[in-house]
């Protein structure tokens, strides 16, 4: 019974992450610019990673995984926004942004 | 003498930085023993001194019922927001309108600027595009907005974060001044709420002056 309900958690999880997985690359499709790609091929994964991370803490219940897997978790929760932010900085100084796609540029208004 | 006693006390308010780097040496390991603990010290005093790093101005503060708050509710707006942009990506019907907000905090502490812009940025659908430090204000990049409303919505959304994060760690300081705002914005509200009173007698004042 426990193990087919691990099984049932490992599946959800699993899926959960892959379906995250996925979104991000559509999304990186279907986007139009590189803002608003940025939040698809850097967001998502973090709940997918959450839940892959998640499932083995779960399946392979241990001090070491659990230690490690909220490591994992903390510095890719930490360096994403890092990442997004400098792509997106040097998007918007670079000119890579379409004035079309916002409805506000309060950052053109205060940079005059 | 007192640079000796400065010293120290600069040390000793590092000090949680310090035991943060021991932890995470810990963790890495995924087990603890005092061999852990002793190569942690020393490599956690090698990385303080050959990557030297400009003091983080700690508050001093903590608040564990509110920090667990903060963390709970953070892990709520992943989730949500996850589920939001996923939906923008795979569903139907998707057309581009986003917007490039400035959020003026309130805090002046560069730590919880940090923290804020690290947790709106977590949450999928905003990127901090610009920090202005001097005024604490955020740019964001938001994907699917529309109209006032809707930025109007998320950038309360963002003083809401703030306000949680100040309240977890924030310094005393900031903690008065989130206070005093919030009673300013309840007054004003309650102002500006007020619908504007009808004057009938206009007309008749005016014509029996």
């Amino acid at each position: 019974m426990s193990a087919v309900w691990s099984d049932v958690v490992t599946a959800v999880l699993v899926l959960l992450a892959a379906l995250m997985c996925l979104a991000a690359g559509v999304g990186l499709l279907r986007f139009p610019d590189v803002l608003t790609r940025l939040h698809s091929a850097t967001k998502p994964q973090i709940l997918g990673l959450m839940a892959v991370t998640l499932d083995i803490a779960v399946t392979n219940f241990s001090i070491g995984t659990v230690t490690l897997v909220l490591a994992i978790v903390l510095f890719q929760a930490l360096t994403a926004p890092m990442a997004a932010h400098l792509v997106a900085r040097a998007a918007y100084v670079t000119d890579h942004l379409r004035p079309d796609l916002l409805v506000l540029d309060e950052l053109r208004d205060a940079r005059g | 003498m007192s640079t000796v006693k400065e010293r120290l006390g600069g040390f000793i308010s590092q000090l949680p930085l310090f035991l943060g780097l021991v932890l995470l040496w810990a963790l890495l390991w995924g087990r603890f023993s005092w061999l852990n603990l002793l190569t942690g010290v020393l490599f956690a005093a090698i990385v303080s001194v050959v990557f030297y790093l400009p003091a983080v101005q700690l508050s001093g503060r903590i608040n564990l019922w509110r920090s667990a708050w903060l963390f709970v509710r953070l892990l709520w707006d992943i989730v949500r927001a996850s589920v939001n942009v996923s939906w923008l990506a795979l569903g139907p019907g998707y057309t581009a309108s986003n917007a490039i907000l400035a959020v003026h905090l309130r805090t002046r502490s560069d730590l919880i600027l940090t923290w804020t812009a690290v947790a709106t940025s977590i949450v999928p659908g905003s990127i901090v595009v610009d920090i202005e430090r001097v005024d604490s204000t955020l740019y964001l990049h938001v994907i699917n907005m529309h109209d006032a409303g809707e930025t109007e919505k998320f950038r309360a959304s963002v003083l809401a974060t703030e306000r949680r994060i100040v309240m977890a760690f924030g310094s005393r300081d900031d903690v008065e001044r989130i206070r005093r705002v919030r009673v300013e914005e309840d007054r004003s509200d309650t102002v500006a709420g007020a619908p504007p009173a009808p004057n009938p007698s206009d007309p008749q004042n005016g014509a029996t002056p």
